[in-house]
């Protein structure tokens, strides 16, 4: 039973009029969730992209199982720690981009524990 | 030929664990029960060590020491949710499914063509490891035993690439032969031992026995298990063997209890979530037991054991009524000078709640409890678990101490992920 079957149980009263002109509510969830199975959201944390408006405390939606294309925002995995960076695949090795002069790219290649974890879909941040 | 599959989640408490510790990918990791009591879950590496599944942490510690082995607290909000995600890729991907456990699902495969399987099953699982991060064994067989044999072999043979169809009879036998008799699904520790009197090791073994003899010595169960072996489907889709046919609540506690005050709350709060988990099940209880015991592993305390069954004339899935109930035969059992370490609450004889025959007899308003306890069931899955409870009831956390619990990376707004940047 639905949650709001459930409550409709409780509460149960004269129908409302306008139950036949009824519209689904616009839902931010499936707006921005494509895929609830592979979305997993995260904080940011540093401030190394913030030239991309990527900023402390923000908020990540990630999609885990998006294939990650040249200059995408990913969340990678190096050398057991996660990062968010713009991802160039140089095919044997690759860049992570930052987004602050302060910073320098890094290269990855074989040597380094390296995954692109996921893709960056959309970004929350609290104005 | 209908074919059915089935999912299997490879050490799924610890592959949990992994995505969000891509660190520990090949590294030994296990994973322990409520309380840090014992050990629920290894890896692949922890499994290597000789760590068997169930053994109390502290017979191990050494080993943990020694192999830098990464230990976790079971943290099962977490799994329950990468559970959900899961099952709706698999209900996403296959015509039907029958979820059989936290980290396995039947799929009913019955209109897809033969050709297509082998390339479907390898497909959804390379699915579920990028979309999830979970690798999972995917075995497709004409019948429920043998698909779970099937995905057995996915784990055995990485080749298979977490895939595999199985059905040719030749290749059902080659299988069989190399299968201990004891690990095919249905047959239990009671038949092995028969046939390990008889001689028989191996699946194959049981699957050369004549029927007669099958019939005789194993009666309808194992006949069950015997054909569904032979590829002639017994165990139909939701028809769930008699064995799940119970629900139990128990748990181990972080200190000691030694009062009746202390274990009736306990008992009292097991019971709560029985009947809830009856009423989500759509099933009333004819049978109750619950039981008490004290920690085995201190040899200096005084042992006991006890468990109190009880029947209501009218099957049940009402709180009050089975807190009461429970709490009569928590009385019977209860000794004053013991210190219990674990106490739990088992419902048996299921029924479904549509059938409950009604008795002239009757004391209980059964009509009025029943929209009692939805409205109890609708408050706590809005409001959160046990906004509302009897008042004997305790908090279900407090029986519990855990360390080393991994965040609630994704039912929890204070414990997402954080990505250095």
């Amino acid at each position: 039973m639905s949650k709001e079957a459930e409550l409709a149980q409780i509460h149960a009263g004269f129908p409302s009029p306008a139950e036949d002109f009824m519209d689904v509510a616009l839902d931010l969830n499936k707006e921005l969730v494509r895929n609830p199975s592979s979305t997993f959201f995260a904080r940011v944390k540093g401030d190394s992209m913030i030239d991309d408006g990527v900023n402390d405390g923000d908020m990540l939606i990630i999609d885990k199982g998006a294939e990650p294309v040249d200059g995408c925002l990913a969340v990678c995995f190096v050398d057991g720690e996660f990062t968010l960076k713009r991802y160039l695949n140089k095919g044997d090795y690759a860049i992570l981009m930052p987004a602050n002069k302060a910073y320098k790219p890094i290269r990855v290649d074989a040597d380094n524990q390296f995954a692109v974890w996921g893709v960056v879909k959309y970004l929350v941040k609290k104005v | 030929m209908a074919f059915v599959g089935l999912c299997d989640c490879n050490n799924f408490f610890v592959s949990c664990e992994r995505v969000f510790r891509p660190d520990l990918e090949r590294k030994p990791v296990m994973v322990l029960s409520n309380n840090d009591g014992c050990v629920v879950a290894r890896s692949n590496e922890v499994k290597a060590l000789g760590i068997k599944m169930g053994v109390p942490l502290y017979q191990v510690r050494d080993l943990v020491k020694r192999h830098n082995i990464a230990v976790f607290s079971s943290n099962y909000q977490l799994y329950g949710d990468m559970s959900a995600r899961v099952m709706n890729i698999l209900r996403q991907s296959a015509p039907d499914i029958e979820v059989y456990s936290i980290d396995e699902a039947f799929l009913n495969l019955d209109e897809m063509p033969l050709d297509t399987l082998q390339p479907f099953a390898r497909n959804l699982s390379a699915r579920i490891r990028r979309e999830v991060g979970i690798p999972v064994s995917i075995g497709i067989s004409p019948t429920k035993t043998l698909a779970k044999i099937a995905s057995k072999l996915c784990k055995k043979y990485p080749k298979l690439q977490g895939g595999c169809l199985m059905y040719r009879p030749q290749d059902v036998e080659k299988v069989l032969s190399t299968f201990p008799a004891g690990d095919v699904w249905g047959i239990g520790r009671r038949s092995n031992a028969k046939l390990l009197s008889m001689g028989i090791e191996t699946a194959l073994g049981y699957y050369n026995l004549p029927q007669a003899v099958v019939d005789r010595v194993f009666n309808l169960p194992g006949l069950r298990t015997w054909k569904e072996l032979h590829g002639e489907p017994c165990i139909g889709f939701e028809d769930v063997p008699q064995d799940r046919q119970t629900v139990c609540i128990s748990r181990s506690f972080a200190k000691e209890m030694t009062t009746l005050e202390e274990l009736d709350a306990a008992v009292s709060t097991f019971t709560a979530k029985v009947a809830e988990k009856l009423r989500s099940g759509h099933l009333c209880a004819q049978q109750m037991s619950v039981f008490i015991l004290t920690n085995r592993f201190r040899e200096d305390a005084p042992q006991s054991y006890k468990i109190m069954n009880t029947l209501f004339d009218v099957a049940t899935d009402d709180t009050l009524e089975m807190s009461e109930r429970a709490a009569l035969c928590l009385r019977q059992i209860f000794r004053p000078g013991y210190a219990y370490k674990k106490a739990g609450v088992m419902c048996t004889r299921l029924v479904p709640k549509r059938g409950v025959q009604a008795s002239m007899l009757d004391t209980v308003d059964r009509s009025k409890r029943a929209s009692l306890m939805d409205a109890i069931d609708a408050i706590n899955k809005v409001e959160g678990n046990y906004t509302v409870r009897l008042a004997s009831q305790g908090v279900m956390d407090q029986f519990s101490a855990r360390t080393m619990t991994s965040r609630k990376f994704t039912t929890s707004w204070d414990e997402i992920m954080e990505v250095k940047v």
